[in-house]
């Protein structure tokens, strides 16, 4: 093998990339340090606080519960969509017409802005005038997701489901596509069964979109707000009060800079450790020999 | 193991077919013979693949049949038809180990597990992968999976047939002429029937014991090497069979005499070739070279040495020509004339080889 030449010169051509996320993500971050470990009384008055807050939002009874409800809620979502995701992408036509038309279908619900598909899903789902609420009174059906708490969940995932599942779905059809007709002729002259297909052939080549989809879902889930926030409002009680309502709740209502500031550090440190865990579990055999 | 029938097989790619050029493969019929090795031989766009993925069923032929033994299997399923392919380009199963790869056909048919290990390690053993059998498949060559491939091909004992749809393209040279000995010794063995596509004439002429010629979605012949050499039925066959290939001439034939560019050539037979294009076609081995005289009038443009044997390349008229002069022969100083020889020259109607007119001789 030769040796690829070396010149660290090279770094000199990331240096504008730096400056421009040194501006956007960095210094924007260490603010949000530089608050986790102060307090103020106002006046822009700054006394040490050291790791007092972080202590207090590890320590939060409510906050704990909210990243219960967190990951409770990533799991369902990751455990609907990425399932339902590769099961819709294996069953859409490969060509033709109708898979343009399935694309676009698919496409809709990703184009729409996030408080609006909450606007939707809660005008939906009210009893009083909602298609869904309504039907389902009308069905007998007890279902409130203003007051019932399992009803709030209920409609919060199925609103999830499907404005994401498509997301899942074309990432996977994507991959799908790119598999060469050569594979499944040579598993036909195998003799593989529909499921030896999927689970040597079609898995195999989806692995690198399927990583994309599950740390996009994760993240996304994860980090979810608007949603949530405009058909319950966090409610009923604290049932869908989920990290970054409460978060949102500490800064800006109760402008709790400090106490938010450490949530908001540990918040993002979840997030990745977990896509860190994923990332290294969905890797882990690609090296392998 | 079985013989394999086509009964006027026809395949267009087109779903309403109407004329001759829609379809990739034209009405054909014909067998082959339980237990023999074949090399099916065209330059691409030809329909050998199309041929061969009908015979194993990944393609529905538009019409006709196909028969196994006496089974009608034209509507059977790849699976159920239990024939092995191998194609051009690798593919294997990246998350298999090569061991797993190889079983993967075995075990897909329920075959006890120390079976399946005798069998692996035998084809292992063959495509000379022995040593890295609990490897993973991902990250190994492109000849490394082809051989796999391979194996995977050959792996199963009790297959109809196993096709090679140009299977040797991604191998380096001298892996080809081993695996090629190896495919030999597979067919001596265990005389399966294969059918082996290709587009290069020696790999065909080594591996075969007859060879089928396609030309534009038609089978033009079929035979041995030696018949395919002495007696092309199609003026694609001698060019195609050959290095140089045949020499085709247009000529005008008038009973046992040819008539090119000006001059004649004497024919062993006669002929009355009706058709618009008449052509006569001798080997560059049948062909000598001579200094005035009788013979056509020849140019020589340059002379090619090979090793074992130069070639002439030359016109005769405006038309190519060429000629094989063998290790030690002279050539001879000033040549401008070709003798051909009338043994070994064919006369071709519309690229179709005909007969010497025996009737019309007699009167």
């Amino acid at each position: 093998m030769m040796d690829k030449p070396v010149n660290n010169r090279a770094w000199f051509l990331v240096l504008p990339v730096l400056a421009l996320v040194a501006f956007s993500a960095v210094l924007p971050l260490m603010t949000v340090v530089n608050y986790s470990i102060q307090d103020t009384f106002g006046n822009n008055q700054f006394f040490w606080a050291g790791l007092e807050w972080f202590e207090d939002v590890i320590n939060s009874d409510r906050i704990r519960a909210a990243l219960g409800r967190q990951i409770l809620f990533s799991a369902i979502i990751l455990a609907i969509e990425i399932p339902l995701g590769i099961f819709i992408a294996l069953n859409m036509p490969k060509k033709g017409a109708w898979a343009s038309f399935c694309l676009v279908l698919m496409a809709l619900p990703l184009l729409i802005p996030w408080n609006v598909v909450g606007t939707i899903w809660q005008v939906f789902g009210r009893v009083d005038i909602g298609l869904l609420g309504y039907t389902l009174a009308k069905l007998g059906i007890d279902y409130n997701y203003v007051n019932d708490a399992l009803d709030a969940w209920v409609t919060i995932i199925v609103m999830d489901v499907w404005h994401w599942t498509s997301l899942v779905a074309l990432l996977c059809y994507a991959g799908l596509q790119s598999i060469p007709d050569a594979y499944y002729q040579a598993a036909k002259i195998d003799q593989a069964s529909r499921w030896k297909v999927f689970r040597y052939i079609e898995l195999p080549k989806m692995q690198g979109v399927l990583l994309i989809a599950v740390l996009l879902r994760f993240m996304d889930s994860f980090m979810i707000y608007t949603e949530p926030f405009v058909v319950t409002g966090g409610g009923p009680g604290n049932a869908t009060t989920f990290l970054s309502i409460d978060l949102v709740k500490m800064a800006v209502g109760q402008f709790d800079l400090g106490p938010a500031a450490a949530f908001s550090l540990i918040y993002f440190l979840v997030i990745l450790l977990i896509s860190f865990v994923f990332y290294t579990v969905m890797t882990k055999d690609q090296g392998a020999q | 193991m079985t013989k394999i029938t086509l009964e006027n097989l026809a395949h267009s790619y087109s779903p309403n077919p109407s004329k001759d050029s829609d379809y990739a493969l034209k009405s054909m019929t014909m067998t082959w013979q339980d237990g023999g090795a074949y090399a099916l031989l065209g330059s691409s766009g030809c329909g050998k693949s199309t041929l061969l993925n009908i015979i194993s069923g990944l393609l529905v032929p538009s019409q006709g049949r196909i028969l196994f033994g006496d089974q009608d299997v034209t509507q059977l399923p790849t699976a159920d038809r239990n024939i092995a392919q191998v194609f051009q380009f690798p593919v294997v199963y990246d998350t298999m180990s090569v061991r797993d790869n190889l079983a993967f056909p075995l075990r897909n048919r329920g075959m006890a597990e120390a079976e399946v290990a005798k069998r692996v390690a035998e084809v292992a053993e063959m495509i000379g992968m022995a040593e890295v059998l609990d490897r993973r498949a991902r990250g190994l060559t492109a000849d490394a999976k082809q051989k796999i491939s391979l194996g995977r091909g050959m792996v199963r004992q009790d297959v109809n047939a196993i096709l090679f749809d140009e299977p040797l393209t991604v191998i380096d040279p001298h892996m080809k002429w081993e695996l090629r000995t190896q495919l030999k010794d597979l067919h001596r063995r265990f005389g399966h029937t294969m059918i082996y596509v290709t587009h290069d004439q020696t790999e065909a002429l080594t591996f075969a014991d007859q060879v089928v010629v396609m030309y534009d979605g038609r089978v033009v012949q079929a035979g041995t090497p030696q018949a395919l050499f002495d007696a092309p039925e199609h003026t694609f066959v001698g060019y195609f069979i050959g290095s140089p290939g045949m020499n085709v001439l247009d000529a005008r034939v008038d009973g046992a005499t040819a008539h090119v560019a000006g001059a004649t050539v004497a024919l062993n037979h006669g002929y009355s070739p009706k058709g618009s294009k008449v052509q006569i076609g001798v080997r560059p081995e049948f062909a000598t070279l001579a200094v005035g005289g009788a013979g056509l009038p020849y140019a020589i443009r340059r002379i090619e040495d090979v090793g074992h044997h130069r070639i002439v390349r030359g016109q005769v008229g405006p038309q190519d020509f060429n000629v094989i002069v063998p290790e030690g022969q002279p050539i001879p100083e000033g040549a401008d004339r070709v003798i051909v020889d009338p043994a070994h020259t064919h006369v071709y109607v519309d690229d179709w080889r005909v007969a010497p007119a025996a009737a019309e001789r007699a009167a």
